[in-house]
């Protein structure tokens, strides 16, 4: 029994992925449309000859038919995944598994959301379970809130200084997504500002939300050996990692709400399977789920980029900006290029694969000499989530 | 009693006229005659002797949250009460209160008379600003040397006759009425037959009554009686009008445990009640009440209260719609689902993995601990209170109240639930408050009534 991982054995060899944003004149159909045919044209590739497909949507479309209508496949096996906001990751992981089986030789992962249609700020859910009225109705701007105090009270930080870290979060994701044609919110916002944005839940403001935006990313892998038919330069997969928390926070007194233990968790399993033993030295970029400030503050923790409790000075140093250490989030994060759960997991993806083979606007290239890119989703709130840690580089090896 | 009260001065400030001087007690947004209900029988219970336990329930209410559906279910369900006890409504009408409560002491088997209502009127008539918000439960029953009657009935009469005075017709939100001065010919006669009589089956004369309550919805008769009845003005109870307001149904139950909470062995105490006929109750309070511990006395609710500006209060009334947060409005629940959790959702019982002991809310069939399966006990926890690990006050969610006031409880008892808070002014709040659950309705859809547990600052010992 063991979590032995895919090492070097897939390779993403195409990717495409729709600038995200108010598609008001665009549906789910056509932003499938859309990223995938940038990523079979990256690929080399027509739909024909990718044997199988991963719909990732958490609200946008029920079956594989979602997908195999808007792009007309013709007997194609297509799965429809959903795993709260790492959904799109999760179809990585079918399409990426599938072909490490061998079951097929090329796959498709693709991620959409259309979150615009609902008339509606903020994503409305799409679960429609009948229930018995007893379930919680915050936002989850309010349960990340809960998680400022906490740290701030843990670890000594005041809330001035807790203000002036998230409020740097907010505005570094803000510049790099300034530089990305791609990005919803294409401008940089001051640190002032942010603090002086409306509140919106405990002491989160506008700024400390991600965006909420309609788009599709898409990646087509293939078996490691292959790779080199459809590409000179592959991204190959080291790691994929999930965890599905047993919602313990909301039970548990010892759950101090200063931490997220599912992705310490997956982020443990993925470096196991990619023989990382040193993150902080390892990582050379990271795109982790911002959905809220404080949320990109404790995964730094969780991802062993820092030390616990001292993320705060780290973020404050500069350490994950644009040309920090690890840069985190240099294609603005979902606070800058929005966020379409069932896409947002690929996106990610996406700019590790324009990052780690060079790929990536000169305004916002990072240069290091580390190989290893990291992506990370979590779904759902503080004390009972999903999260998913993904590995790739573009060295095998 | 509800926590919040209006000052009667906001609504002259605001209409120009109406209001008067003194508060009255308000229904939160999230309370209803049942829940108000549910509190009182709760507050009735814990107030009696240990395991004391009903064979029937009553439930009566001018102002009930269904019609055709059974309200006093609810109260049952969150009781914890045995399936084989009954559960009645007894309501429509405001006599319906004290009318229950006769009935049950002229019956026989233990039966508590849960009386509550809700009472306004149109923005600055009377009845908005003399009316007032709660309910009051009686726990009543032979005496038992285990469980000792702490007031017995010496004495009862009733006067009834036909007359209008005042009406609402069934989806007709106020009430009118005539002519005061005709009410007044009708009910002070009433009164002083029924008040004749009860004496006389009491073996009292008026100077023998200690105390005197009077209620009713007729403040001009109850006047006009009051002098009448031969009673020193001091033996007169603080009918609560200018703190609290007339509870209507729940007036004569309320009033009366306000009495009992000062009662001495071997006092008399007459209970007046002027409401489409007269009914008198005389009691004699025994040895008992000299060890009686009301579990939260009226005068602490009394006490305890948060003001509620006027704007809220037209709000909470639905006098005014006040733009609502842009987010989508929660479906009904399914009846089937809350039919199957209904331990949990109406009498907020978790469970508890036998051997580690591992608090589960809501209850699981699989320990978080250790992964026993199916080997937990019922964990009721509506009494059991908690502090607050953490909170966060939520700006854009839905709530027919905004903005949600939302914490993490981490109950005495081990185990933790983030559960929204009510009766809090969310600026006042700090880590390590304490609080205690209350039952309460989070929302209505489809006419659905959807009830459960929040949390509340507790503000007082008992």
């Amino acid at each position: 029994m063991a979590s032995h991982g895919i090492k070097d054995q897939v390779a993403i060899v195409g990717m495409g992925c729709t600038r995200f944003g108010e598609h008001w004149d665009k549906g789910a159909d056509d932003l499938l449309v859309d990223a995938s045919e940038e990523a079979f044209a990256s690929a080399g590739v027509t739909k024909d000859n990718v044997d199988a497909y991963w719909l990732g949507t958490a609200m946008s479309g029920m079956s594989g038919m979602a997908l195999a209508r808007p792009l007309q496949l013709q007997n194609k096996p297509v799965s429809r995944v959903e795993n709260f906001c790492a959904t799109g990751s999760e179809a990585l992981r079918g399409a990426a598994y599938a072909v490490a089986s061998g079951a097929y030789d090329t796959a498709m992962a693709i991620g959409v959301e259309k979150v615009k249609d609902s008339g509606y700020q903020g994503l409305v859910g799409a679960g429609k379970t009948p229930t018995d009225g007893t379930g919680r109705t915050l936002t989850a701007a309010a349960m990340f809130a809960m998680c400022v105090p906490a740290y701030a009270n843990r670890y000594g930080v005041d809330a001035e200084e807790m203000r002036e870290v998230l409020a740097h979060i907010s505005a570094k994701n803000h510049y790099n997504g300034a530089r990305n044609p791609r990005a919803q919110f294409r401008r940089e916002v001051s640190t002032e500002t942010i603090c002086a944005s409306p509140l919106m839940a405990g002491d989160l403001r506008v700024y400390d939300c991600s965006g909420v935006a309609d788009g599709s990313a898409a990646a087509v892998v293939v078996r490691a050996e292959d790779a080199h038919k459809y590409t000179d330069s592959p991204l190959y997969i080291k790691a994929l990692s999930f965890v599905a928390g047993n919602c313990s926070g909301n039970a548990d007194p010892d759950y101090d709400y200063t931490a997220f233990p599912e992705i310490e968790a997956a982020a443990a399993d993925a470096y196991a399977q990619a023989g990382v033993t040193d993150p902080r030295h390892e990582i050379a970029m990271a795109e982790v789920h911002d959905c809220f400030t404080p949320a990109e503050l404790l995964i730094m923790e969780d991802l062993g980029f820092a030390e616990r409790g001292t993320a705060w000075k780290e973020v404050l140093a500069g350490t994950f900006d644009l040309h920090g250490e690890i840069p985190v989030n240099p294609d603005g994060g979902l606070k800058s290029f929005g966020h379409p759960v069932g896409a947002s997991g690929l996106r990610m993806m996406f700019e590790a694969w324009l990052q780690l083979r060079h790929q990536a606007p000169e305004e916002r290239q990072i240069t290091t000499d580390r190989t290893i890119g990291l992506t990370h989703n979590l779904g759902g709130y503080p004390g009972e989530m999903v999260s998913f840690v993904g590995l790739v580089s573009p060295e095998l090896g | 009693m509800p926590y919040r009260r209006l000052d009667r001065s906001e609504i002259a400030a605001f209409f120009g006229t109406g209001g008067g001087r003194g508060t009255r007690s308000v229904a939160s947004y999230d309370e209803d005659t049942t829940t108000m209900g549910v509190e009182a029988a709760r507050f009735a219970l814990r107030s009696a002797s240990d395991g004391a336990e009903p064979d029937a329930l009553w439930f009566a209410t001018a102002n009930p949250a269904y019609l055709e559906k059974t309200n006093a279910t609810a109260i049952h369900a969150a009781l914890r009460l045995d399936q084989f006890t009954p559960a009645i409504d007894t309501g429509g009408a405001v006599r319906s209160g004290v009318g229950s409560l006769r009935a049950a002491l002229d019956g026989r088997g233990s039966v508590l008379v849960v009386t509550a209502d809700l009472r306004g009127g149109l923005p600055t008539s009377t009845d908005e600003a003399a009316g007032g918000d709660g309910a009051a439960a009686v726990l009543v029953d032979d005496d038992d040397e285990d469980a000792p009657v702490i007031a017995e009935l010496i004495g009862a009469a009733s006067a009834t006759e036909e007359f209008v005075d005042r009406w609402r017709t069934p989806g007709d939100p106020t009430v009118k009425q005539w002519e005061e001065r005709f009410g007044e010919t009708k009910y002070v006669p009433l009164g002083e037959q029924a008040w004749n009589a009860a004496l006389k089956a009491a073996e009292l004369t008026p100077e023998q009554v200690d105390r005197l309550i009077i209620a009713g919805t007729h403040a001009r008769a109850i006047r006009s009686l009051t002098r009448r009845l031969g009673v020193a003005q001091e033996a007169v109870v603080d009918d609560l009008a200018g703190t609290v307001g007339n509870t209507g149904t729940a007036q004569a139950g309320l009033l009366l445990a306000a009495a009992l909470e000062s009662a001495e062995p071997g006092q008399t105490i007459a209970l007046v009640s002027l409401v489409d006929g007269a009914d008198v109750l005389v009691f004699r309070a025994t040895e008992a009440i000299a060890s009686y511990t009301p579990a939260r006395p009226v005068a602490s609710q009394v006490e305890n209260s948060g003001p509620l500006p006027y704007g809220r209060f037209l709000s909470w009334r639905r006098v005014v719609t006040v733009d609502p947060p842009r987010r989508p409005e929660p479906d009904r629940i399914s009846a089937a689902v809350a039919g199957r959790t209904r331990d949990w959702k109406y009498a907020f019982v978790g469970s508890r993995d036998e051997s580690t002991g591992a608090l589960h809310l809501p209850p699981t069939r699989v320990s978080r601990e250790g992964g026993a399966i199916d080997e937990m006990e019922r964990a009721p926890m509506s009494d059991v209170p908690g502090t607050i690990a953490t909170f966060t006050i939520d700006r854009i969610a839905y709530s027919p109240s905004p903005p949600i006031v939302f914490a993490v409880v981490d109950f005495d008892e081990g185990g933790r639930l983030p559960i929204e808070l009510t009766d809090v002014d969310a600026d006042d709040l700090t880590i390590g408050d304490r609080v205690e659950m209350t039952f309460r309705r989070l929302f209505s859809a489809d006419g659905i009534h959807n009830y459960f547990w929040k949390a509340r600052p507790i503000r007082t010992d008992r």
